[in-house]
């Protein structure tokens, strides 16, 4: 068979399977237990051959038992034996930041399979000491372009914990307003030109404008539409500047907020497309589950990205909350040797944030319209397939759309009053949480009697993701074996797992007290 | 006339200047498109190129690793473009290089460990020439297309070299001092419109210093009308140009 024709056999399948899928969300069938059984069989196997020292992982049939692989049906185990493979993907393209791929396998036996961060270190930690609580949110905006909106806020909860300043209830609803406008801008621009490429069979967003105009028209109007939501707030989008501890220095009128939600409103059917157009290429996304534990924000009144307290729930729905106060026992950073970024870990070998983790945790707060995408994905909690995590982005894009149109509703209701900044209480420590696209974040700042910082710790989500990418390369690359994908197709699926995560590299190469572990 | 071949290539930065770029919305982006040949963009495609008539360089030089890629990139490029202030002056990434613990700050006694090698950040003209800076953090959108027509029409682009307070006083912003503030708009590069006093905070100077800034004069006036204690009046402008100052290095 020629590879175009194994590719349209890969393809008609892939089309079949979203079919089913969708048919039969989410339910069982006998025939495609036994396939099931043999990949678990594979990577328990797999699991011993990668990390020989630890202890198996237990994985709960039930878990794992999904439906029919989407690239092709699963062959006999035994043909993948005295294979060889090589990946060295330098610099993987389509992510934020550097980060490398290596997979090498002689004889069937995986001599090394390796998520690797060789990000430049940019030292953020030590460059806030000496400097002013008026310009730390200004210092450690910049360490990300795309999550700068989220760094930000996480910077100023921080220092007002710190300074003792509680905001007013305007300012943290203009701030829940400003955060979705981050996630709905972040998550676009995922989907659409990180993601897309991938399920459409191109290398990049550029060659889709010729075949595919109107989308990628329709993927920069959406992405205008999140710059221009935020900017409103928060004066722009790639590091505010409105965003100060203790408030807003400058706020929207109430006819830009009008204008605002008129504006958003105005992309519903934008919306519609998109989910219809993922939707259309779902069956692309590999069916690959790897049980963990899922972290991020919580509360009992909203799909929080700004507020609550941490929660974890485990691939068995057991559940852990913690204050945000406690998070350096949350995330238990240690260094390896294999990335210039700290790794984390809580209950489980490695936790995943970031959208799914946070759909695992709050599926119930989502907007109807949001759980009603869900439904059509067959995404359901507690999905431990990280591919679809993208899928669950698509989920809260809409989530944030509906949820700021309510919020505008609230604040215009109130009214936009003019309001002073919050002045400082005390000089102390303290610590602050925000759910940035990729997940969970939090930054902890001390303050001398001046208001000058004295030291500051920032734990990225994208951190606290590489562990768990990891485990999941050790869990991928039999289960691809086993389906046995060519050397192409093993890259192309490990590159996708990665994009899946979204993760932001730049972000994540800053640390401090570093604890090794073993 | 074919369309230039352009290149987007990223070193120690936070990609934000990049980010700017889809913040075109699709007019101006399809528009930019129309003009220009995007060959070779790491983050957003997957496709690498050969021979560039422009390339845009992202982010510091702060690793000796990273000098063949610059130079790599030097060599196959027509013209080559600092954007965003990471690249034209070091950027935020400078803020550590008066210090002498940053490693130990941030690594604690992994702090001598191979992979974690970096040294003080410096702009990439500290690697290979540079032919035009595109300053700001992040840079500024409109100065980027100013910059990419002047050279499809072969003419040599202007950077301005004026201080930010002209800027605030054509947009008629009330001056932060007179607000209770401070601002460093005083020795400041302007051609950013001056967004951030607009906004009600001061400027941070991330487009850098103007040429030939006073910078005694800026303490002395950080001091009397801002208000600040002299040690945080003389460190106050090393946020974005640290490695413009004399006590560098």
């Amino acid at each position: 068979m020629t590879a175009k024709k194994k590719k349209k056999l890969v393809k008609k399948e892939a089309k079949k399977t979203v079919k089913k899928a969708m048919k039969k969300a989410g339910v069982k069938k006998k025939n495609t237990k036994n396939a099931a059984k043999k990949v678990i069989k594979v990577k328990k196997k797999a699991a011993k051959k990668v990390v020989p020292k630890k202890k198996k992982v237990s994985l709960p049939k039930k878990q794992n038992a999904g439906k029919k692989p989407a690239f092709r049906k699963a062959k006999a185990v035994g043909t993948s034996k005295k294979r060889n493979i090589k990946v060295d993907v330098h610099h993987l393209t389509r992510v934020e930041g550097h980060g490398n791929i290596v997979i090498d396998v002689k004889n069937g036996i995986v001599k090394k399979c390796q998520w690797q961060v060789p990000e430049a270190p940019r030292f953020f930690e030590a460059m806030v000491r000496d400097r002013h609580y008026s310009e730390v949110a200004r210092i450690t905006s910049r360490i990300c372009g795309i999550c700068s909106v989220g760094h930000t806020l996480a910077s100023v909860k921080a220092s007002e914990a710190a300074l003792g300043i509680d905001i007013t209830e305007q300012t943290r609803n203009l701030r829940k307003l400003l955060k979705h406008a981050e996630n709905f801008d972040s998550h676009i621009l995922h989907i659409f030109f990180l993601v897309a490429p991938d399920l459409l069979g191109a290398p990049s967003v550029f060659p889709l404008v010729e075949k595919h105009g109107p989308v990628v028209a329709m993927a920069l109007r959406l992405k205008r539409l999140g710059h221009e939501w935020g900017a409103l707030i928060g004066g722009r989008t790639t590091h505010p500047t409105t965003v100060v501890p203790g408030g807003f220095t400058k706020l929207p009128t109430e006819i830009e907020l009008r204008e605002l939600r008129a504006k958003i409103l105005a992309h519903e059917q934008d919306l519609v497309t998109t989910a219809d157009l993922v939707l259309s290429l779902a069956g692309k996304i590999p069916n690959f589950n790897r049980p963990t534990e899922y972290i991020a924000l919580s509360s009992d009144d909203d799909y929080e990205l700004y507020s609550g307290e941490i929660k974890s729930t485990l691939y068995d729905g057991s559940i852990a909350t913690y204050k945000v106060a406690d998070y350096r026992s949350v995330t238990n950073e240690y260094l390896t040797p294999q990335s210039t970024a700290k790794w984390t870990k809580n209950r489980h070998e490695s936790y995943a944030a970031g959208a799914l983790a946070r759909f695992n945790n709050n599926y119930d707060k989502l907007h109807e319209k949001a759980l009603a995408v869900a439904t059509k994905f067959g995404l359901k909690p507690i999905c431990t397939n990280p591919f679809m995590n993208s899928v669950a982005q698509l989920v809260e894009v809409v989530n944030d759309v509906y949820q700021s149109v309510a919020l505008i509703d609230q604040i215009l209701k109130d009214g936009i009053k003019d309001e002073p900044l919050v002045r400082p209480t005390k000089f102390s420590k303290g610590a602050g949480a925000v759910e940035v696209p990729r997940g969970i974040l939090f930054h902890e700042y001390e303050y001398d009697k001046d208001g000058m910082c004295i030291s500051g710790n920032c734990i990225i989500p994208t951190n606290q993701n590489h562990a768990n990418i990891q485990k999941d390369f050790e869990a991928l690359l039999p289960f691809v074996m086993n389906l046995n994908y060519n050397n192409d197709e093993i890259k192309l699926a490990f590159e996708m797992l990665v994009r899946a995560y979204d993760p932001c590299i730049s972000c994540s190469t800053h640390y401090l007290d570093i604890i090794i572990e073993e | 006339m074919s369309k230039p071949k352009v290149g987007f290539f990223d070193f120690a930065s936070c990609e934000g200047c990049q980010i700017e770029l889809t913040n075109f919305g699709d007019v101006a982006f399809l528009e930019l498109i129309n003009h220009i040949d995007i060959v070779e963009f790491r983050e957003a495609m997957s496709e690498k190129a050969g021979k560039l008539d422009i390339a845009f360089i992202e982010g510091s030089f702060t690793r000796e690793s990273d000098r063949k890629r610059l130079e790599e990139i030097r060599k196959r490029s027509a013209i080559v473009i600092a954007y965003g202030a990471c690249a034209a002056t070091g950027g935020i990434n400078a803020l550590k290089n008066h210090q002498h613990d940053y490693h130990e700050c941030v690594y604690g006694k992994d702090a001598k460990a191979p992979h974690l090698a970096s040294n003080i950040a410096l702009p990439i003209s500290a690697a290979i020439k540079v032919d035009y800076s595109v300053y700001g953090c992040p840079m500024s959108r409109d100065e980027f297309i100013r910059i990419v027509s002047h050279l499809l029409h072969d003419k040599q682009p202007i950077i301005p070299n004026h201080p930010v307070c002209m800027e605030c006083k054509l947009n008629e912003t009330i001056c932060r001092f007179h607000d209770g503030d401070h601002c460093l708009g005083v020795v400041a590069r302007a051609g950013c419109g001056a967004p951030c006093p607009k906004d009600g905070i001061p400027c941070e100077a991330c487009r850098g210093f103007v040429s030939t800034p006073n910078v005694d004069s800026l303490v002395k006036t950080l001091i009397n009308k801002g208000g600040m204690h002299s040690s945080r009046a003389w460190n106050k402008s090393r946020m974005f140009t640290n490695n413009q100052r004399g006590d560098v290095k």
